[in-house]
């Protein structure tokens, strides 16, 4: 078969990377993150059903200095699965299929992600 | 549909394609993304506001009704929508058929775990 003058399909390693290529990479990593990061849904739940001496245990944990750092991980992983899934949600009802359109949905994800974690963590540090 | 085509009428009405779930997993993945658009952002923002809260504060919120009733739909749409996810992930990653058949049913079984003991550990605080 010559299939030499044939288009290929992108190879990631010689590919430039865009701004819509990396998000959707990121937003599989990000969903594949958090669905990981359930355990630790469930475990909190399943640590208040425990008990207080359980609880404040998975609490202790979860409030080290590398507990807020996989939580701050996680939070913004949170935000930015859930702006670029609507993302999705749009292109999956025909909307924002525009060159210009898709990088400016990209950014206010990108953006968006950022601001909705910096809200919310100054909102639970300030409790 | 060309003339050609070797379907059946009847396979092109029921429309489910030759895995025979049609657009099933599709349909499922946007209908959990679509609930969890406000669901998710409840918890997030509940979380922020439980920062560093103990025992006692926690078990009193998870224990109302509607916090319950909005956790467990939050807990069931996240973990089925993590596994539709993570499947798809699998399907396109994991060429060996062993191994991926391995994974496929570990992750449906791992889920339904998860989702059990959440669900089980909510209604325990509730009732």
């Amino acid at each position: 078969m010559s299939g030499s003058n044939r288009p290929m399909s992108p190879h990631l390693q010689v590919y430039r990377p865009q701004l819509t290529s990396v998000l959707s990479i990121t937003h599989r990593a990000t969903g594949v993150g958090l669905a990981m990061g359930t355990v630790f849904l469930v475990w909190w739940v399943m640590a208040a059903a425990a008990g207080p001496d359980y609880f404040a245990y998975v609490k202790n944990i979860m409030s080290s200095w590398v507990g807020l750092l996989i939580l701050l991980g996680f939070s913004w992983a949170v935000f930015f699965h859930l702006c670029n899934g609507i993302r999705h949600l749009f292109w999956d009802a025909g909307y924002g299929f525009e060159l210009e359109t898709a990088y400016k949905s990209g950014w206010v994800t990108l953006v968006g992600s950022a601001a909705l974690t910096a809200i919310a963590w100054a909102f639970g540090l300030s409790r | 549909m060309s003339e050609n085509s070797m379907r059946t009428n009847l396979g092109r009405v029921r429309g489910l394609g030759s895995a025979k779930e049609g657009v099933h997993h599709w349909w499922m993945q946007r209908l959990t993304a679509i609930a969890l658009v406000p669901l998710i952002l409840w918890f997030v923002a509940s979380l922020a506001g439980l920062a560093g809260a103990g025992h006692t504060e926690t078990v009193e919120w998870l224990g109302s009704p509607l916090v319950a009733i909005a956790m467990i739909l939050m807990v069931v749409a996240t973990l089925y929508h993590a596994a539709l996810g993570v499947q798809v992930v699998i399907e396109d990653y994991v060429h060996h058929e062993g191994l991926k058949f391995f994974w496929l049913i570990a992750v449906k079984f791992i889920f339904l775990i998860f989702g059990m003991a959440a669900v089980f550990s909510l209604l325990k605080l509730a009732l």
